[in-house]
């Protein structure tokens, strides 16, 4: 125990627009630490292991596995989690297209495939089904809502699009 | 409001949707436990032997070490195998027990837990534990065990067996000049929900709230009381929400068993969250070895049918799942012989798995059905349509209802099936091959005792509950509807609560029978509410309704007026104001109808159209698209009922294409326990899925509703690998046909 705190390290992050500054292990990811320090479970562990991309968070706007982070790394950097994106009541467009779309069963993996899929329209490389589809391969969902969640993507990323267009007109 | 559409059979968005998509919905792991310690168990390296001599002094001595526990110093715990058989979903044999000795039946076993003050902590010392064993050669695969294969001498129960032959289909196979025998293999797969297997146990002073990611609050309850000795009364789980489980969270899991015991121990609140290595140590799709032999006559008209697996299970159970007996039932035939085997491996139990049995065994029969089409030189469809079953020949009994012509029909023009050209290697596009195939899928309607409660409450809202679950099903939002019809309600003004041993009683949420189950229990709880507010609205001083009957009044508009004069009516608001707590509740029990299930088989149907592109130099297989045409009774929710059917197809494609899990033979450990090498299909890998559902109308329940859970997987491996042999002129019967296959 002593050991443990002895090792710890001081780390300010935003998160979801707050600034936090916590005690952390060097060992600590920033998963773990945003599920069980500051109880933002809305990033989910699936593998642990950055191969199902479930944890998926947004770090200074970037989509990034969350389990594969050392919080310590992060000192800080804003972090946006799906909490951050919107509550049930002021849905982000990304997680009113899920609803309506009905992209999730479980919805396990929605968090993350939500925060990827804002990550990768930011990124600005997607624009057909096919680069979608490929660019959403890190998150995987085992209720296979796939075809949904492309709907919902491309739903957003009209909407996104449609004023560039009018603009160019 | 008065003018409420019904919602059932409507694409109703998920009530529990805006909590999900916000990260609100709080899974096992995720709830708080003041003096909550963290959990880890120390996995077996080896499969087979014994365990000699734990050393545990260095993990004692790490940061935070709270406890560590093994067989040798565990709490007692009941000797004999009957208080483990509480889990309501057990099988034949002696169920398995975390610590109980030194036995070691398969790589990865828990053979110590440790307790610390955080989950770093507590991964770290399990790491430092070790364990001396004295080790023995594992055999895991099936293959090797052919010989010693056996017929199960106690029955699972609630599987059919195979049913005994029907005239001789040895005799007239041999007698057949049109004729096929051939093995058909489906390796092993894992469930591999995206949720980790989790149990979160808040002690508080004796009284146990446990969180455990189940399919079934009342089994991981009954389960703990009965092997812990534990007062029911002061035992909850509630798990509202559910990652997803396919058949995996079925039966009780060690994380449940040695969570609870360290609760119990240390008289504290533990989290034990299993790793996704450690989920590759329980349940999975047994590895089976299928011979299909099948004759014909030159109208196309079966005359044999003869389909026999050897199916893999663990040294201590017989774990069984109905896979030959599809092919009694599918196809109309005199002469059909059935046989199911076991060969006992060094793993750890099978279980469910999305359509247990179905799914091998229809991905074997309907291989051989287009193996034969080739031979008779019939387009595959035709040959199905040939052989169509009017009765159920397993059981004599004609079908409560079975629509799979219209969903051939229907399915095979959305998908142009007639512009097939028969040959395989006949259908081109650029670089690749193109294939279409076809097959059939099946799964019997069940259904099981439910009890439900529906209640008006304080704030005039309706409160539907049953202690199923919903595991991404669309449990909570078909229960919704079914209450806001009941009641010509908003749905907005409507709660569904499922997962909470507080809830009227449940079985496990499996085999496809919650939405009739359940959303029936229900209908029957708002009858009985219904029933209920009437007899207190007679009773009211001057009521308007003193001679009213539940059959001559309505409810809407939050009153129960007359029918015939709807301005003659009380409110709710009055009838609560009356009632003690401001509440009024009913409640219901709903039973499958015996007499009716005597007469009558039950069964969805589906036709699965594939088309697959592959490029010959690279062997690379692609799915272009599939249709899956339903039959599966009443819909309740197009949106929900649609996404269970991408979901099955989805997890067919992995079936047929990757997923496949595998053993170091030698060392009998899983060397693919994790998601970058057991590959489930990710966003790329699916493209076109065109679900539809073909009208049906069954009787075997009010409600009309058969199930969807597993009817989506059924039959979507067959037709891709149907598909693949058309575009390719290869046919694989080892699944998956991954690339060396093709190459």
């Amino acid at each position: 125990m002593a050991q443990a705190q002895a090792a710890a390290t001081s780390v300010t992050l935003t998160v979801n627009g707050e600034p936090k500054t916590l005690d952390v292990a060097p060992w600590e990811t920033l998963l773990d630490l945003l599920r069980e320090r500051l109880r933002l479970t809305g990033a989910k562990k699936g593998c642990d292991q950055g191969q199902c991309g479930a944890c998926t968070v947004l770090v200074d706007g970037r989509r990034v596995n969350s389990c594969l982070q050392l919080a310590v790394m992060r000192d800080g950097c804003e972090i946006t989690t799906i909490e951050g994106l919107g509550g049930p009541d002021e849905l982000h467009p990304m997680q009113a297209a899920f609803v309506k779309h009905d992209a999730f069963q479980c919805g396990y993996c929605t968090p993350g495939q939500i925060c990827s899929a804002v990550g990768m329209i930011r990124e600005g490389h997607a624009e057909t089904s096919d680069e979608i589809r490929e660019l959403m391969s890190g998150n995987l969902c085992r209720c296979g809502a796939y075809t949904n969640i492309l709907d919902a993507v491309e739903e957003v990323l009209a909407e996104r699009n449609a004023p560039k267009l009018e603009a160019a007109e | 409001m008065s003018n409420v559409h019904p919602y059932v059979g409507r694409a109703q968005p998920r009530v529990d949707g805006p909590l999900k998509v916000s990260g609100l919905a709080r899974y096992s792991a995720e709830f708080a436990a003041d003096d909550l310690v963290y959990a880890a168990a120390v996995p077996s390296t080896i499969a087979k032997g014994r365990i000699v001599r734990i050393d545990a002094s260095a993990a004692q001595s790490a940061p935070g070490v709270v406890e560590i526990l093994t067989h040798e110093n565990r709490p007692n715990m009941p000797a004999e195998d009957e208080p483990y058989k509480a889990d309501m979903v057990a099988v034949p044999g002696g169920p398995f027990r975390p610590l109980r000795d030194d036995r070691i039946w398969f790589s990865g076993q828990p053979a110590a837990l440790v307790i610390a003050d955080t989950h770093e902590n507590a991964r770290h010392a399990a790491t430092l534990v070790k364990v001396e064993y004295e080790a023995l050669t594992p055999e895991v695969d099936v293959s090797n065990a052919r010989d010693r294969a056996y017929d199960p001498p106690e029955k699972r129960n609630g599987i059919p067996p195979p049913p005994p032959p029907r005239g001789d289909a040895e005799a007239t196979f041999k007698g057949s000049v049109i004729r096929l025998e051939e093995e058909y293999r489906v390796s092993a797969e894992h469930h591999n929900p995206m949720e980790l297997q989790a149990t979160t146990v808040e002690w508080d002073d004796g009284r146990l709230v446990i969180h455990n990611k189940t399919q079934g609050v009342n089994n991981p309850k009954n389960y703990v009381c009965s092997v812990f000795g534990l007062d029911p009364e002061a035992v909850q789980v509630s798990t509202p929400f559910v990652g997803g489980a396919f058949g995996m969270a079925l039966r009780p899991h060690y994380d449940l068993t040695l969570a609870v015991m360290a609760a119990l121990k240390l008289k504290r609140s533990v989290r034990l969250v299993l790793t996704r290595g450690q989920m590759y140590t329980m349940g999975w799709r047994p590895d089976t070895l299928q011979t299909v032999a099948l004759s014909a006559g030159e109208d196309g008209r079966l005359t044999s049918v003869r389909h026999e697996v050897i199916q893999a299970t663990s040294q201590f159970e017989d774990y069984q799942e109905p896979t030959v007996n599809w092919s009694g039932l599918v196809y109309d035939c005199p002469n059909v012989t059935l046989g199911h085997k076991l060969a006992k491996v060094d793993t750890s139990t099978p279980s469910d798995m999305r359509a247990p049995g179905a799914t091998l065994g229809m991905f074997a029969l309907e291989t051989a059905m287009d193996e034969l089409s080739y031979k008779l030189k019939l387009d595959p469809l035709e040959l199905r349509l040939k052989n169509y079953a009017e009765a159920d020949q397993n059981d004599g009994k004609p079908f409560s209802s079975k629509e799979l012509k219209a969903a051939y029909e229907t399915g095979a023009e959305r998908f142009r099936w007639s512009k097939r050209s028969p040959e395989p290697r006949s259908m081109k596009e650029g670089r690749e091959l193109v294939g279409y195939g076809m097959a059939t899928g099946c799964w019997e309607a069940m259904m099981q005792p439910h009890g439900a409660s529906a209640a008006l409450t304080a704030d005039g809202r309706l409160e539907v509950a049953c202690g199923t679950a919903d595991i991404g099903t669309g449990t909570y939002t078909i229960l919704t509807q079914i209450g806001a019809d009941a009641f010509s309600m908003p749905i907005e003004e409507v709660t569904a609560l499922v997962g909470d041993t507080r809830l009227p009683m449940a079985p496990v949420e499996g085999g496809s029978w919650a939405a009739a189950s359940a959303g029936n229990a229900v209908r029957l709880a708002c009858a009985a509410l219904k029933e209920e507010l009437v007899k207190r609205a007679r009773g009211l001083d001057d009521s308007p309704l003193a001679n009213a009957s539940v059959d001559h009044v309505v409810f809407r508009d939050g009153r129960i007026a007359l029918a015939s004069d709807e301005n003659v009516a009380v409110s709710y608001a009055k009838l609560l104001g009356a009632a003690e707590g401001g509440r009024i509740e009913a409640m219901a029990k709903f039973a499958p109808d015996k007499e009716f299930a005597e007469k009558f088989s039950s069964y969805t149907h589906s036709a699965v159209f594939a088309e697959v592109r592959v490029d010959e130099e690279l062997g690379v297989v692609r799915v272009e698209r599939i249709v899956s045409a339903i039959a599966a009774g009443k819909i309740l929710n197009l949106a929900t009922a649609r996404s269970q059917i991408l979901g099955g197809v989805v997890m067919g494609i992995g079936m047929a294409l990757h997923e496949e899990t595998k053993w170091d033979k030698r060392l009998g450990r899983i060397v693919n326990a994790n998601l970058g090498e057991y590959h489930v299909p990710a966003h790329a890998d699916v493209k076109n899925i065109d679900v539809i559902f073909v009208d049906e109308e069954d009787d075997a329940n009010p409600l009309g509703v058969k199930g969807l859970g597993e009817i989506g997987i059924v039959g979507a491996a067959a037709a891709i690998g149907n598909a693949v042999f058309h575009a390719t002129g290869r046919r694989v019967r080892h699944l998956p046909i991954t690339i060396d296959k093709l190459l």
